[in-house]
């Protein structure tokens, strides 16, 4: 029996060596098969949020994880019954007691130090180029462009049997929130209903939309693209169901797209997004002068 | 069930069914409890199974209907908390063994300890009722989560009503058996049983009863303005009548972070003693784990906003609840460290409740450090309602505390039953079940660092490889369920005959020196304590 219970001993330890295995990140605006990290960087935030994670805490994590299993191993195979049949009778040694308090006591300030810093980048927001509402409803999202004539819409996940080529199943949403790449965007975050969250793990962004309540945050999509989340406080029946997508496009396309959003409504200016390159030279020839 | 021989004329208690309803022993109530947890487990874990068989595909599977998988999500979250864990731990071994360790006859009010067990039955009853009375969005049962949030919850039929009900009265049920441990630890130690001599694990549960008297109340207050709310007209959490949302989530997490640590406190009381008993050596640091757990309690009530960091709260308080919350893993550490020190240098023997435990600091140390880097606010605005979250949670609870409860059933077991059940088939649990949680727990944290949301019944196509290997090993701890079912039965069915001390030298606390299975009233001359 005894050995039995060793041999199970040893095979749980072993067993977590192949669980404890390196994280990867990923790349693109939505998540990846068998994706093992957090997503591919968009916005200033998500920067120092990889950092944060992936080089900073998950060594220290790592270690502190090794380290237990370490003193775990060493215990099981040098003080058991067979190797070591006497127990000794120590119970207190206080120097070893305030060492094992003091040094986690360092390890957490290291690690409060990032912490603070990135807590307070993230939460004084920035000077805005623009500011854009959100509104949670069950169960889609609106939007609002404040500084654009209140130019607004619904974003509607796209169901399953009306997706079109090359959209992410319950990710593509019927109009994206559109923003121009390399601006500070202010987000006002509220909800009609019930809690709803705006995310978008790309952004490392998530915040809560309360009804009777503004929720300010900030970002700036710093490449162009397509960026994936979903609501994140659950709402009912079709929580898993109101996607969020932000198409990040280049100033002139924005500029473009909402104009045209603002004279004819934004599915007209929806169909020029799909001229995208259209636009990109016509204003690249009106800058050269043609 | 099990005979008392040994009473034969020690004046007559109950039979049959009366032993059990009007039951003021403390042992018959524990047994009750372990049963009642027991079932409840079964139940809870049930539903866990019906959760990942839908999730192990994208599409929906089982639940044509949505709203049904989060009534699943919901009622798997609060019986696998109030239903299964608190009893099984805090009602079960905590009246088993907290007089027989602390040298009483019994507990101080023995008519108060048979009603908060009653109280259970009823509530579950609730709970069930409410599974199948109409909830929000129209469909039966309640569907938004165990946290309760309005304005979702302040909606929709009776079957909140009926929940918020049942937490209720498990809420009294918990608060008079809290009020009785205090009561018994406080004055009813056998002579010489100084506060400093006080057994580890009847220190955890006082503090934990001490958490479950200051907490309760608050979360009684936030359902009962739920509940008027709801029926009364009230607007305490309505935005509309001036009213606020959070603040039910303050009153609800200044309950539910204490309760986190309700749940894990006793199984750091077992755990210790398990450790210096098949280590044959004294805990070391008693004093050290005895403050830890009273810091661990302490702080515990002044980090509940990190529950919230997503919901807008200003930037300096965020500030201050990182701090307090990276500051509760100092005791933790102390904890951990104190565990492997009582190993270290012993002459372990690796019997089954050893094994268990060897298992539960492992994981709980992967528990704990996920834990540290969710206390970051930044980060956790990235892992917030992730699957991350729930891995974490799973870790220290159903990985951590639900280790433990194996770890002191197997520990326990020949005391309680006076049979001894079978070293094998208790091994071949535990590592059938390691393998298992791990594979349903670990991909988990991929799945949520990849950003996939909790609480949801489909997922982007993208999320389903881990969530496949997940749900595999949820089907391997129901295996390991099945095994430790057989072994329970097997040992009642051999009925090998259990020493008064199986556990030989190491197993020094008073429950050792009485007869397997214990007589029905101990202590009649109360032990002297050196």
């Amino acid at each position: 029996m005894g050995r039995f219970g060793r041999f199970s001993a040893i095979l749980f330890m072993s067993f977590s060596f192949l669980l404890s295995t390196v994280l990867f990140s990923f790349a693109s605006g939505q998540p990846q098969p068998w994706q093992m990290g957090l997503s591919e960087s968009v916005t200033p935030i998500m920067t120092e949020l990889l950092w944060f994670h992936d080089d900073f805490l998950l060594w220290i994590i790592g270690f502190v994880t090794f380290f237990v299993l370490f003193l775990l191993i060493v215990v099981v195979l040098f003080f058991n019954k067979r190797f070591h049949p006497v127990p000794s009778t120590t119970s207190h040694n206080t120097a070893i007691e305030v060492i094992w308090t003091v040094i986690p006591i360092l390890i957490l300030i290291v690690i409060a130090v990032p912490s603070f810093r990135l807590l307070y980048f993230e939460r004084v927001i920035p000077e805005a180029a623009m500011t854009i509402k959100a509104i949670g409803h069950q169960w889609y999202w609106s939007y609002e462009y404040p500084d654009h004539e209140d130019v607004s819409f619904d974003s509607v996940m796209v169901e399953d049997e009306d997706l079109k080529a090359g959209q992410p199943r319950l990710l593509a949403v019927d109009q994206e929130l559109i923003v121009p790449v390399g601006k500070v965007v202010r987000l006002l975050v509220t909800a009609s209903d019930v809690i709803h969250s705006w995310a978008i793990p790309s952004f490392g962004m998530k915040i809560d939309a309360i009804p009777g309540r503004l929720n300010e945050s900030w970002f700036k999509a710093e490449k162009v693209g397509v960026y994936y989340g979903q609501c994140s406080e659950l709402c009912g029946v079709r929580h898993a169901f109101m996607p969020i997508a932000v198409r990040v496009v280049e100033q002139e396309i924005f500029d473009a797209w909402i104009t045209m959003a603002v004279q004819s409504g934004p599915e007209d200016a929806n169909e020029l997004l799909t001229h995208r390159h259209k636009i990109l030279s016509r204003t690249v020839s009106l800058k050269n002068g043609g | 069930m099990v005979t008392h021989a040994a009473d034969h004329g020690q004046g007559g208690y109950p039979t049959g069914w009366r032993r059990y309803l009007f039951s003021t022993n403390h042992k018959d109530i524990g047994t009750m409890y372990l049963i009642f947890g027991m079932l409840n487990g079964l139940i809870g874990g049930a539903l866990s199974i019906v959760i990942r068989m839908e999730l192990q595909n994208p599409g929906l599977q089982f639940f044509g209907d949505p709203h049904l998988f989060n009534v699943f999500t919901t009622a798997h979250g609060l019986i696998m908390l109030f239903l299964m864990l608190m009893p099984a731990l805090i009602g079960g071994f905590g009246n088993w063994f907290v007089p027989l360790m602390i040298g009483a006859p019994d507990m101080a009010f023995p008519r108060l300890n048979n009603v908060s067990f009653w109280l259970l039955p009823p509530a579950a009853l609730l709970l069930f009722m409410s599974l199948f009375s109409e909830g929000d969005s129209g469909g039966s049962g309640f569907g938004g989560g165990w946290t309760l949030y309005p304005p979702l919850s302040a909606g929709g039929g009776p079957a909140v009503d009926y929940a918020i009900l049942s937490i209720h009265i498990m809420g009294i049920a918990s608060l008079l058996g809290s009020i009785n441990f205090i009561t018994t630890i406080l004055n009813m130690r056998a002579p010489g049983m100084t506060m400093h001599k006080l057994p580890l694990f009847a220190w955890s549960l006082l503090i934990t009863s001490f958490l479950l008297l200051l907490s309760l109340p608050v979360l009684a207050g936030a359902l009962t303005m739920l509940l008027t709310d709801r029926n009364f007209g009230t607007t305490f959490f309505d935005p509309s009548g001036g009213g606020d949302p959070l603040l039910f989530q303050h009153l609800f997490w200044f309950f539910g972070h204490p309760e986190v640590y309700i749940l894990v406190l006793p199984v750091f009381g077992i755990v210790s003693h398990i450790i210096s008993t098949f280590s044959c050596k004294p805990v070391f640091g008693y004093l050290g784990m005895v403050y830890a757990m009273i810091s661990i309690g302490v702080i515990g009530f002044i980090v509940w906003a990190h529950h919230m960091y997503a919901v807008g709260m200003d930037v300096n308080t965020q500030a201050y609840f990182i701090t307090a919350t990276i500051v509760i893993s100092v005791p933790t550490g102390i904890k951990i460290f104190s565990w492997i020190a009582t190993m270290w240098g012993g002459s372990i023997s690796f019997k089954p409740p050893m094994v268990w435990v060897i298992g539960f600091i492992f994981l709980f140390t992967v528990g704990g450090v996920t834990g540290v880097v969710l206390a970051n606010a930044s980060i956790n605005r990235a892992l917030h309602d992730t699957y991350y979250i729930v891995a974490h949670f799973h870790y220290v609870l159903s990985l951590g505390a639900v280790f433990g409860l194996f770890a002191g059933w197997y520990y326990w077991f020949p005391k309680i039953s006076g049979y001894m059940y079978s070293f094998f088939l208790a091994h071949m649990h535990f590592v059938v079940q390691f393998v298992g949680v791990n594979m349903i727990f670990f991909p988990q944290h991929f799945l949520g660092l990849a950003g996939m949301p909790r609480r949801y019944i489909d997922y982007p196509d993208a999320f389903a490889g881990w969530n496949y290997i997940s749900s595999i090993g949820s089907y391997v701890s129901l295996l390991g369920v099945l095994i430790f079912l057989f072994g329970v039965f097997e040992a009642f069915l051999r009925k090998r005959p259990a020493a008064s001390n199986p556990w030989g030298d190491g197993a020094n606390s008073l429950e050792w020196t009485l007869p397997s299975p214990p007589p029905f009233h101990q202590f009649e001359t109360l032990p002297h304590i050196k």
